[in-house]
């Protein structure tokens, strides 16, 4: 189906069917339970969830395909962001024009960025990059403060042109008059599920972004990218220049920066400078390695990993914990309190900081290993346990 | 001419900091090959041995003394450190006043146990994987390292002063024959400079005149044959990264007083020491010196109100835009050598 082979097309409609129905997935626990804290459905998080998949989609065909680690690229985030809000300045809050502008600008500042810091590989491409995304976002607090609103970040007032504004239109992002926030809670018994307009608007676009994604790793154009990572100088001997590859996996991994840039501010029409910061740049290489660099589903997995962690682990205080071991004696109690606190609440910084040293040194494929190993191990014993015999006897043979 | 020359002195207490852990980083990397993101961590865990060892000396004991009494009119507690009771008020209050310098004492086996630790714990299991994994992984011990101080140190910076001794400025300007006033550096700045020569002529010098360092500089060459030749250079290099954290460590050190320590310092100095690394050249040891001290001198430049004027917002890009500049130019940096990083 739509040029993709069976295993592709599953994987596509598996993430389909769970991005469709993740505003039912993530909320498991009733509204009211203890446990409802666990709980991710809720539009804000969900959003991050979709938007940070998407930016980590593209920085993967960048990093996982050629190998070129790049430290800025929240730059490109950063400029998308500014971009759909200039729009939303001046066009009006329709999010369509916005979300296409800041594709563009991620791919101009891509292609600027990228065909300089190209001439350069490995640790050098990195500092390339990190120095250009470091002096953009220096300058967007200091001296483009008319473009970027400096410290305070650029906003929409009432005093902007907005020159396609119709009077009947909504004052926030809309997508045609369908407000970004507009948010319908359906109640189940104890569950409450928010289905929210900016979500299923981003959803959409993670498909598309998907999706061509997959069909991008399975092009020829993809098969050259590997070939860069591989080893390329053996490119070169073959009398290719891999830089115009290079340059344009670099390009398009911009775009969708500037894509997720462009959703950031529709559906929060803001724009800060701190997004283009390189702890920013950095959180985006957590999430690919995490979650598996160089495989398709990695990386939104990883995001969602960071995300979620982000939002729920940081929520975990001593209270909640107090709850959660209440039952055992009162000693007990108090040593696993005091044991967890340090990796819960505010410092779950740490937790992830661990977790990602782990997944580095035993999981270099990242959470998409960690799940073939599962795998492969149950299929294993499953696969003995019915044909134990005919596997004892062929593992006999070579030794008769 | 006084301006400029300030501005030198000025740039030279940021520069000797960019020196020293760029000195650090390329140790290891000349030696062990591994690119440590996690050096600015250790830059800031020696900052927090200097905060550690000022807390140590302060450990007071309270006494009611009736003679005083607070605005309610009750007998007012005095906190009397140990060390005053111990060595005498005076002495005592030498002691705590000079703790920052003391806390070089404390900071060095400190630092070399970490160092010990993570090339041993850590860092060993690394050589053989690609440099993006250690990367990875060290920018991973960073996170926890700094959440760790982070949880025993809380988030805001905390003031550690220099010695009463330092606390003034001196004028440099009389010394020249220029007005009074017209270059002012406080001597704490000073200190620190002398201090960083003095380490890193320590480290060439070991480097340099002694036979660990010669079977030291032989092993970044060709490590291979140093091995065939029976010399166990793998201990030798863990004890290199050892005095590199150590380096690093010092650096934080004495650079508590000049900006108060937080969690996140090591993480604003990473960045732009690996910029200067690169300036430098990956694994040159002098051009790490050099584009560290010529880096902090161009930043103190550039915040030059006139230059400021002239270029707007020039300030906080100069070092990036150099950073560019050279690595278009001379690729492998200022000093680097052939065949470094180029795989």
């Amino acid at each position: 189906m739509l040029g993709l082979n069976t295993k592709d097309t599953w994987l596509l409609v598996i993430v389909a069917l769970m991005t469709l129905f993740a505003p039912f997935l993530l909320n498991p626990f009733p509204a009211n339970s203890s446990l409802a804290q666990f709980n991710a459905g809720y539009p804000d998080l969900m959003q991050r969830f979709v938007i940070f998949g998407i930016f980590a989609i593209g920085f993967n065909i960048l990093f996982g395909l050629t190998g070129y680690l790049s430290f800025g690229h929240a730059a490109f985030l950063g400029v998308g962001s500014y971009a759909a809000v200039w729009m939303f300045k001046l066009l009006g809050y329709n999010v369509v024009p916005a979300i296409i502008l800041s594709v563009i600008v991620g791919a101009v500042f891509a292609l600027l960025i990228g065909f300089i810091s190209l001439r350069r590989s490995g640790i050098y491409f990195s500092i390339l990059t990190l120095a250009f995304a470091q002096m953009s976002f220096a300058l967007a607090y200091s001296v483009l403060t008319p473009i970027t609103n400096g410290e305070t970040g650029l906003q929409v007032y009432t005093s902007d042109p907005q020159y396609f504004q119709r009077s009947g239109a909504p004052d926030i992002p809309h997508f045609f008059g369908l407000e970004m926030r507009a948010t319908e809670t359906l109640r189940m018994g104890g569950w409450s599920f928010d289905i929210n307009a900016g979500y299923y608007l981003c959803a959409a676009v993670l498909l598309v972004a998907f999706y061509m994604a997959i069909r991008l790793f399975r092009s020829p154009f993809g098969m050259m990218l590997r070939a860069v990572k591989s080893n390329q100088q053996r490119l070169n001997y073959t009398g290719l220049n891999a830089r115009p590859y290079t340059l344009a996996a670099f390009v398009i991994s911009g775009m969708y920066a500037g894509l997720a840039g462009g959703l950031m501010a529709s559906m929060d029409p803001l724009a800060g400078a701190e997004r283009m910061q390189w702890t920013a740049s950095g959180e985006v290489v957590l999430m690919t390695i995490l979650g598996g660099a160089g495989t398709l589903i990695g990386p939104v997995l990883g995001a969602g990993f960071i995300k979620y962690f982000e939002n729920i682990f940081s929520k975990i205080n001593d209270g909640v914990l107090h709850g959660w071991f209440g039952f055992l004696p009162d000693g007990i109690e108090n040593v696993l309190v005091t044991v967890v606190h340090p990796f819960v609440g505010k410092g779950w910084h740490l937790t992830l900081g661990l977790l990602f040293m782990l997944v580095v040194i035993f999981l270099p494929g990242g959470l998409v290993e960690g799940g073939q190993r599962i795998g492969k191990y149950v299929f294993r014993r499953r696969g003995r346990k019915a044909g134990g015999a005919e596997a004892e006897a062929a593992r006999k043979q070579p030794a008769e | 001419m006084d301006a400029i020359l300030l501005q030198i002195l000025n740039g030279l207490d940021k520069g000797s900091a960019y020196a020293l852990i760029a000195l650090g980083l390329t140790l290891i990397f000349g030696t062990l090959g591994v690119v440590n993101f996690a050096h600015g961590a250790l830059f800031m865990i020696g900052a927090f041995c200097a905060v550690t060892l000022q807390r140590i000396l302060t450990i007071s004991y309270e006494t009611v003394d009736d003679s005083r009494t607070d605005f309610l009119g009750n007998p007012m507690t005095v906190e009397t450190p140990y060390v005053q009771a111990w060595f005498g008020p005076e002495t005592g209050a030498t002691i705590i006043d000079w703790s920052v310098p003391l806390a070089i004492l404390f900071a060095i086996p400190i630092m070399l146990l970490v160092g010990f630790v993570m090339e041993r714990g850590l860092i060993k299991h690394f050589y053989k994987r690609p440099h993006a994994d250690q990367i990875l992984v060290t920018f991973g011990l960073a996170i926890v390292l700094q959440e760790i101080i982070k949880y025993f140190y809380g988030a805001n910076p905390i003031p550690t002063p220099a010695p009463d001794v330092f606390s003034g400025s001196f004028d440099f300007g009389v010394l020249l024959g220029f007005d009074p006033g017209a270059i002012i550096y406080p001597y704490w700045r000073l200190v620190y400079f002398v201090f960083a020569m003095a380490v890193i002529s320590g480290v060439f010098a070991f480097l340099q005149f002694t036979t660990f360092g010669m079977v030291v500089r032989a092993g970044m060459a060709d490590r291979e044959t140093v091995g065939l030749l029976g010399i166990d250079i793998d201990k030798r290099f863990t004890i290199m990264f050892g005095i590199a954290a150590g380096v690093a460590g010092l650096a934080g050190v004495m650079y508590t007083p000049i900006n108060a320590p937080n969690y996140h310092m090591g993480m604003d100095f990473l960045v732009l020491s690996f910029v200067v690394v690169v300036v430098g050249g990956m694994g040159s040891l002098p051009g790490a010196v050099l584009a560290g001290f010529l880096l902090g001198i161009l930043e103190s430049f550039a915040s030059m109100t006139a230059v400021i004027d002239l270029i707007p917002g020039i300030n906080q890009i100069i070092i990036y835009l150099v950073a560019i500049i050279v690595l278009l130019t001379r690729p492998r940096g200022l000093m680097g050598r052939k065949g470094v990083m180029e795989e």
